[in-house]
């Protein structure tokens, strides 16, 4: 492997993370701070795919679709919180799970009731389609380049967020105390349900703007679901920043796995977590 | 033992006596197809090829009305061997029909071998279906996995490519198809230089992407189907690698997907046993009516439902609708010439079409054929001892 083509796997593997991040970040808020399970997370994401095909076909351009989606998104995430995960709070995790993992059925099966079982794709903005030289006569595509961009923006706004503003702080209270948040006075029912929407928006944007370069098909939640709990678990449950961390860490891991021991690849992942899992048992940071 | 449970007893042996006879009159054919999840679609086309060449035979095949009992195999191995179970066992069917999954294929025929029952697989391309469980009473409509290789590979090479490489999921199929194009590309003076996988059904095809531009073979030959095949095409395309480097595959790369990889996907080669613009009488005939009836276009499955109804077809009129006359039946079945729209083809001595393989070019949304990849290609049939 010559220095040109090390620095493009570099790139490949931060660029898998912060896509990784996006998604998982969404997940490791709602479970840390709301202490649910949310196996329904990668639904989301697949959502957001969909969302992606038939807002950019229904209005013809591909950000204003991100905008609507998005949009859509925080609603959506707030309803579902108020009819149903509001009830899951103080639950057993087992009837977490179970709810849940009926979601994704119900989403699944409306997937396929509404737009089909058909392999769809989205066309990327024309600005965006090309793909720039890199040396050595490689090239690598814009738009990975831009959804790098964009992750990384949201992953900055979202740290900032948590440890510097009034609500940051609420949100961090919240998750080590629920009762004492309450108690000061904070509405802590309107608080989560605003977490949950904003987790909730960040899996179906994370699958929006990948959808031009991830295809858009039955069943592509679960794939997500999976690498995403390993973020989390990896990350520490909770933590915004230990899911940037881990979701980069996975993006090397993977991506390097594939060219240097592709018979391992598709383990290394897993050895991965249980080698951190046994060094750090509660991951690799603490929630906040 | 209590009055009502001696009565329903009666009863329940009554009704099965009565099924029996009944089944004696009609043919009894199971389907045991996707009807759910990904491949519904694909299931769905087989039934409908399959019973359209009844439907034309006026409902009967060898004399005898036909009649159907259906699975839903789910593409899932886990349950293959119960679901046959269940049709061979529960429904007696006289013969069975499935599937697409290779897996469930496999488990299938293992099932066929022990109750010996007749089988024939309109899909699943698994070589080892037509290799080591060959058996007299297993017959494939379709393809191998090692054939839809092995022509474009004998394509790459006669087009002067000299080195290639490999990229497709870590399972039977992809490994076979794999295989095959190694065997007929390195047979005709080419190299493949590098043999890359990813995990079934992974989609984070980057790295390996990154590879190809960095080994710069003359070609990289793939296979991939469904969604994995789109992304691939577009993540492809995207790489800006169609300029130096040239991407070929098996047929379903480009097979139900052509709407979504868009642009993407132009000018592709594949080599598959169909195309979507032959030109023989059969086929248009085949697409005239299966549109009228069904009010879609027909694609590939459809043609091996068809076909799977051709050759079972072939042996009830040898032996009369006497489908006890198993040998009878086999002998005739075996020494078929289907006159597919495909093209015609026969079969191998392990059951499996030795058939014409296109080489298909993408052009707007369609396979557009451009000659003849390999003609009358057989497929080894490798660890077949029947």
């Amino acid at each position: 492997m010559d220095l040109t083509t090390f620095l493009i796997q570099c790139l490949n593997s931060v660029q898998y993370g912060l896509l990784l991040f996006l998604v998982a970040s969404g997940l490791t808020l709602i479970f840390g701070i709301m202490g649910v399970i949310n196996l329904a997370h990668g639904s989301f994401y697949m959502i957001g795919a969909y969302l992606a095909f038939s807002l950019s076909a229904l209005l013809g351009s591909l950000p204003l679709a991100l905008l609507v989606g998005t949009v859509l998104a925080v609603a959506f995430g707030y309803v579902l919180e108020w009819v149903f995960f509001s009830y899951l709070y103080d639950r057993e995790h087992l009837q977490q799970v179970l709810m849940t993992y009926g979601l994704i059925l119900v989403f699944e099966e409306l997937r396929s009731l509404l737009v089909g079982d058909d392999v769809h794709g989205v066309a990327m903005p024309d600005l965006l389609a090309g793909s720039i030289a890199i040396g050595n006569g490689m090239t690598y595509p814009v738009y990975r380049l831009f959804v790098s961009g964009v992750c990384l923006l949201l992953a900055i706004g979202m740290y900032l967020l948590i440890s510097k503003t009034r609500l940051g702080m609420m949100v961090r209270a919240g998750a080590t105390n629920r009762e004492m948040v309450q108690s000061l006075g904070i509405n802590i029912t309107l608080l989560y349900r605003v977490v949950f929407a904003v987790g909730v928006a960040l899996a179906v944007f994370a699958g929006m703007i990948a959808a031009p370069v991830s295809s858009v098909y039955p069943g592509m939640g679960g794939q997500v679901l999976i690498i995403c709990f390993v973020v989390v678990v990896i990350g520490g449950i909770g933590s915004i920043k230990g899911a940037l961390v881990a979701a980069l860490l996975i993006g090397f891991v993977d991506t390097f796995g594939k060219v240097l021991w592709q018979e391992g690849a598709g383990a290394l992942v897993y050895v991965l977590m249980a080698a951190i899992l046994l060094w750090r048992p509660a991951g690799l940071f603490k929630a906040g | 033992m209590t009055p009502i449970l001696t009565r329903t007893l009666l009863a329940t042996a009554l009704l099965s006596l009565a099924g029996g006879a009944l089944a004696q009159d009609k043919l009894k054919v199971g389907f045991m197809l996707p009807y759910t999840g990904t491949f519904a679609a694909l299931g769905v086309a087989i039934e409908n090829g399959f019973k359209q060449y009844v439907d034309e035979q006026g409902g009967k095949l060898g004399g005898r009305a036909v009649e159907y009992v259906k699975v839903d195999d789910e593409s899932d191995p886990s349950k293959a061997a119960d679901n046959a179970n269940k049709l061979v066992k529960r429904d007696n069917v006289d013969v069975m029909v499935g599937t697409v999954h290779s897996g469930v294929a496999m488990a299938m025929a293992k099932v066929a071998k022990d109750n010996n029952t007749l089988l024939i697989v309109p899909n699943a391309g698994a070589d080892a279906i037509t290799g080591p469980l060959c058996a007299p009473n297993i017959f494939r409509s379709s393809f191998s996995n090692w054939q839809t290789g092995f022509a474009m590979g004998k394509v790459a090479a006669e087009r002067k490519i000299k080195t290639a490489a490999t990229i497709t999921w870590k399972y039977a199929a992809g490994d076979e198809s794999v295989r095959g194009f190694k065997e007929g590309f390195e047979a005709g003076g080419g190299k493949v230089v590098k043999e890359m996988n990813l995990p079934f059904p992974g989609i984070e095809f980057q790295a390996l992407l990154t590879e190809v531009s960095s080994i710069k073979p003359d070609a990289v030959y793939t296979f991939f189907a469904g969604g994995g095949a789109v992304k691939f095409v577009k993540d492809w395309s995207a790489a800006g690698l169609g300029n130096s480097v040239k991407l070929i595959g098996s047929g379903f790369l480009t097979d139900g997907t052509l709407e979504a990889q868009g642009d993407a996907a132009k000018g592709l080669l594949t080599t598959l046993h169909y195309a979507d613009d032959l030109t023989n009488p059969k086929d248009k005939a085949f697409r005239l009516q299966y549109a009228k009836t069904y009010k879609l276009q027909p694609d590939v499955y459809a043609v091996q439902g068809y076909d799977a109804a051709q050759l079972l077809g072939a042996g009830m009129a040898a032996v009369k609708g006497d489908v006890k006359n198993r040998d009878g039946l086999v002998k005739a079945m075996e020494s078929a010439r289907i006159d597919s729209p495909r093209g015609p083809f026969t079969l191998s001595k392990a059951h499996n079409p030795v058939q014409d393989f296109y080489l298909r070019e993408v052009n707007g949304k369609v396979n557009k054929n451009v000659g003849i990849a390999v003609k009358g290609l057989t497929d080894p049939a490798r660890g077949c001892k029947a």
